[in-house]
């Protein structure tokens, strides 16, 4: 029979190896998906993984991987040292929001001015937003043991609530004929997040996502603060013994969080998506737990997981339109990534052995 | 006898039963997998697979009973994938929990790409002769359809079971201790993938509910995040299966009160009443859990925690 | 026959030279993006079915791609990019939340046309606007509306309040109160698009404060099925015709009928009559279409309808005709003057006698 063995310390070679296994798998069981639904799965893999970094057009869709994984890995590198300490926001998408109305507003207030001082404070405001968001699931919890995951994620109704009253009345823009929206920040060169060299990708949020990964990975490799959120996530007892106040832990964990969502959400407002409207929330927030946990909760892991994910995402929309996928075989062709990635995993922490007779 | 306006509570009590029925039935459901220790998070995933299977299985055989029992079955197939990677091969549940709800969003879409734009066949309302013209009582009681009775059913089902069967005491063992659940020689696996099949076909009935009853029609993204709703409730009923029923009523009361509202007139900021129902839930939430004793105790203690017997 | 330069000025600005950037076409390109999925019975459904359109009428001499739930922001101007990249001749971008993105991407290819559908920007030659006068259709319903409440009370789910929702609502009440002088409407707000649930609540609510006849400006037909449930209320179809529904609670229906646009415009491309314009056509045009109007209401109700359905469609009457004052009491349109259409294109207030605020 077989049975799993847990290995003293990870592997190094299958954690390496692991998630290329995981591609691969993905690869094969939805190319039986698209076989299924009567496309070359050939051709659709290739679309999906290898046109959007060398293909014919790689050169706009290099860039555009930089502009959808900037926000998940952002965001992800934030939640990834909760998560690590056992705290679990799982409500980064209203953060989000409230990042980007926040600095939207200040943005918006200071129009039709100009001043170079203006795009710093929406990104302060931004982080504060989110932050502030942040803070609600914090502070009850460490006032009255409510459960986090589940303040933060009712949040996340509240700020989409507030986000299409924000986007219909306060933030509208008065020159739109009565449509709802914002101005387009975007178009307000003092307030605008455009691409720092054109055509690559590159804008601010994508810089602060690198700054993230390399702050994140200091920290935790580095900096008693990192020590003890791993402690407090491997050893939580060990960690109380060692004078880890959990209630400092909660809240600096989820304002660390909050204030990164917060400003992925100003960046995107600000750049790729221009404006405040009822449809500005595209689910970046609940992406991004998935690419933390692909990320194995690792800074450096996190890079790539949302380079990955985001590959998915330009790929499969790129396969949708050449190909006439319906977005949903995308949407489930992730799942199964997702899938495989999870369960490849076990090759890392667990010996797999063969006995030959089964043990009394 | 009325409220506000015009609104008649019998009739409000009675919609919001209806209304409820869904997020209850996928509620209770994670609240079984909850009590074995198991964190499943993609309840949304499983809603919809069940509400597309529960939607093909009773057009293709016009019974909306096969549609029902399909929608469960479906759903929890679905749920073995999860089962799977959890238990077997010890994913993180958080992560497989979210992974379920994408794949599930896609793969019914991909089922029900032939079935948009068609009526299910019609589920009946139980049929209580005058009991059903009873005023007030009757409105709330006797007018409903027989999937109202059957989920109030599970309710109490569940909490006889958890409470005083055998069953009951060994799920509860394993969602607190799972090592020594194993130690006293319970096939912990075994337990939880049952409850996690459960789980699945309670989301599953919900989501045949939005498709087959509520709605009813196929469209994608039928259930609209009522599966989210349903994991808050387990929590806000700190685990008790009778303050599920609450949390449910409580909630698609809200949701149903703010539009009778509306619709009686009355001049209320609406776009701040859509989100008092998330509101009102968090401020339950501070005054339960700032009762220290009760909240905290309540949770199972190795919720989330993947179990691997080691030697 | 259709030559284009591959690389707009996209690629001029990042100062890449492509080689082979022209190359001839036989087919036409034609494409799509879609803000919900093709199965969502409603808004993009009906869309969709005006692309399938264009196929069954020009055959072999087009080809049309699609991609379905493009968030508005960041994704459309790369789906959009894409599909130009990709070698469309012109595409159709069908929610108002694309208008930005549109302009942005037309500037980069001034060889492809962009149509937009519901907005009013056209920063570009290359760009294109059209909508439909939803509330010509509303007019019958109204009429219809009128003739059938016996409490006098009319419900409308609204989605959210934009100058399209609030035109429906006003076209509907004064056509039903024209023949019904004492009629009330009751507007429930549901904030989405598309939540069948939510809807079938709405419904619900309105049906139980002694509404009869429920219009609604959402996309499912959940308030249709709501309406099933209780004798002598009745409503229509909104979007597509919902003739699963008839012939009562459904009685007729307002639909979206793109085709004769997208085939229209794709036809003078392919003749070289293409010119830009700002299409807002109603019944006239066939952009809207009155489902048929069942048995389930008396004959002569049926024949003021369709009276009122040829008055527009010839010209000779138009929905918002003075006398109508605004809510406040004070003159909008004096006796005999006809709404601009700016006016409507921006209309934010309720006529006299509905009650209630439009919330800001």
């Amino acid at each position: 029979m077989l049975i799993l063995e847990k290995r003293p310390s990870p592997s190094r070679f299958w954690q390496g190896a692991t998630p290329v296994l995981a591609v691969a798998l993905t690869m094969i069981a939805g190319g039986v998906m698209f076989a299924i639904l009567g496309k070359n799965p050939f051709e659709a893999i290739r679309t999906i993984f290898w046109d959007p970094v060398f293909g014919e057009f790689a050169w706009y869709f290099r860039g555009q991987l930089l502009v959808k994984a900037g926000p998940l890995i952002l965001i992800a590198v934030g939640l990834s040292l909760g998560f690590r300490a056992g705290i679990w926001n799982i409500g980064a998408e209203g953060q989000y929001i409230m990042g980007a109305i926040f600095g939207a507003a200040v943005g918006l207030a200071f129009y039709p001015a100009s001043g170079w001082f203006i795009f710093p404070l929406m990104v302060l405001a931004g982080g504060f937003g989110g932050w502030l968001w942040a803070m609600i699931p914090a502070i009850l919890r460490t006032k009255f043991r409510t459960n986090e995951i589940l303040v933060s994620l009712l949040l996340v109704y509240v700020a989409q609530s507030i986000l299409s009253s924000m986007a219909l009345g306060a933030l509208r823009n008065p020159e739109g004929g009565g449509f709802p929206g914002s101005r387009n920040l975007s178009q307000y060169p003092a307030a605008a997040n455009p691409e720092i060299i054109a055509g690559s990708g590159m804008h601010w949020g994508v810089v602060a996502a690198f700054i993230a990964v390399i702050a994140a990975y200091v920290l935790l490799q580095r900096h008693i603060l990192g020590f003890h959120i791993r402690l407090a996530g491997q050893a939580p007892r060990a960690a109380r013994f060692a004078g880890v106040s959990p209630d400092r832990l909660v809240v600096l964990c989820m304002g660390i969080s909050g204030a990164l969502a917060g400003l992925a959400g100003l960046f995107e407002v600000s750049g790729p998506a221009g404006q405040i409207s009822i449809d500005f929330a595209s689910g970046y927030g609940f992406t991004a737990i998935i690419v933390a946990f692909l990320g194995r909760l690792n800074p450096l892991g996190i890079l790539l997981a949302g380079l990955l994910m985001a590959l998915t995402y330009v790929g499969g929309d790129n396969a949708s339109t050449n190909l006439g996928l319906p977005s949903a075989s995308i949407q489930a062709f992730q799942g199964m990534l997702l899938f495989f990635l999870l369960a490849v995993d076990l090759l890392s922490n667990y010996r797999i052995k063969f006995l030959l007779k089964e043990r009394a | 006898m009325e409220l506000f306006g015009g609104i008649n509570p019998a009739v409000l009590i009675a919609s919001l039963m209806v209304a409820a029925v869904p997020i209850l039935l996928a509620a209770i459901g994670e609240l079984v997998v909850e009590k074995a220790g198991v964190l499943n998070l993609g309840v949304e995933g499983m809603m919809i697979m069940g509400a597309i299977c529960g939607f093909v299985a009773a057009v293709e055989s016009g019974s909306p009973l096969v549609g029902f029992i399909g929608g469960a079955l479906g759903a929890a197939a679905l749920s073995l994938i999860f089962a799977f990677l959890t238990q077997v091969l010890l994913a993180n549940q958080v992560a497989t929990g979210l992974a379920l709800t994408l794949f599930g969003l896609g793969l019914s879409s991909l089922i029900g790409q032939g079935y948009v734009g068609i009526k299910p066949p019609l589920t009946g309302e139980v049929p209580f002769g005058p009991l059903a013209d009873i005023p007030v009582i009757g409105t709330i009681l006797f007018q409903h359809d027989w999937m109202v009775y059957a989920s109030i059913a599970v309710i109490a089902a569940v909490w006889a079971v958890l409470r005083y069967t055998r069953t009951g005491l060994i799920i509860r063992a394993v969602g607190e201790s799972h090592d020594a659940a194993h130690a006293l020689g319970y096939k912990v696996i075994r337990i939880r993938v049952l409850a996690i099949m459960f789980g699945g076909a309670m989301a599953g009935l919900g989501g045949a509910y939005i498709s087959l009853v509520r709605v009813p029609q196929w469209t994608d993204g039928i259930t609209a995040g009522a599966g989210w709703i349903a994991l808050a409730i387990v929590v806000f009923a700190s685990w008790k299966p009778w303050r599920v029923l609450v949390g449910a009523y409580l909630f698609g009361g809200i949701t149903v009160l703010q539009l009778n509202l509306q619709a009686a007139g009355a001049r209320i900021p609406v776009e701040y009443l859509s989100m008092s129902p998330y509101l009102i839930t968090i401020l339950v939430l501070v005054i339960m859990s700032a009762d220290k004793s009760r909240a905290a105790l309540n949770a199972p203690a190795a919720l989330g925690r993947n179990f691997h017997a080691s030697r | 026959m259709f030559r284009r330069t591959l690389l707009g000025t996209a690629a001029v600005a990042l100062g890449l030279s492509l080689a082979g950037a022209a190359f001839a076409q036989d087919k036409l390109k034609v494409g799509f993006i879609y803000v919900g999925p093709v199965g969502d019975g409603g808004w993009t459904y009906q869309h969709d079915q005006g692309r399938l359109a264009v196929e069954a009428e020009f055959g072999d001499k087009v080809e049309t791609v699609f991609q379905e739930n493009v968030p508005e922001g960041a994704d459309a101007e790369r789906v959009l990019t894409q599909m130009a990249l990709g070698g469309a001749d012109i595409i159709f971008t069908t929610s108002f939340g694309y208008m930005d993105q549109t302009n942005a991407v037309a500037a980069k290819f001034p060889d492809v046309k962009f149509e937009h559908a519901t907005g009013f920007k056209r920063e570009h030659p290359n760009v294109s606007t059209y909508d439909a006068r939803f509330y010509e259709g509303r007019a019958v319903m109204g009429t219809i509306a009128g003739h059938m409440t016996k409490s006098g009370k009319i419900g409308y789910i609204g989605s959210f309040p934009i100058p399209e929702v609030i035109q429906g609502i006003n076209s509907s009440f004064i056509h039903a109160k024209k023949i019904n002088p004492d009629v009330t409407i009751s507007v429930v707000w549901a904030y989405t698009w598309f939540d069948p649930a939510k809807e079938a609540d709405a419904a619900k609510a309105l049906i139980e404060q002694g509404v009869d006849v429920i219009l609604q400006h959402t996309d499912s037909t959940a308030p249709l099925a709501e309406a099933a449930k209780t004798p002598g209320v009745i409503g229509f179809g909104q979007a597509s015709d919902m003739t699963e529904y008839k012939p009562s609670p459904r009685v007729s229906a307002i639909i979206d009928n793109w085709a004769p646009y997208y085939i229209k415009r794709v036809g003078a491309l392919l003749d070289g009559t293409y010119e830009q314009s700002a299409a807002w056509e109603g019944i006239a045009g066939g952009e809207v279409e009155i489902g048929e109007i069942t048995d389930a209401v008396p004959a002569e109700v049926k024949a003021a309808a369709e009276k009122m359905r040829d008055d527009i469609a010839a010209g000779t009457y138009h929905p918002f005709t003075g006398p109508i004052n605004k809510q406040d009491g004070s003159v909008w349109l004096a006796d005999g003057v006809v709404a601009q259409d700016g006016e409507l294109a921006g209309m934010n207030f309720y006529v006299e006698g509905i009650t209630g605020d439009i919330p800001q």
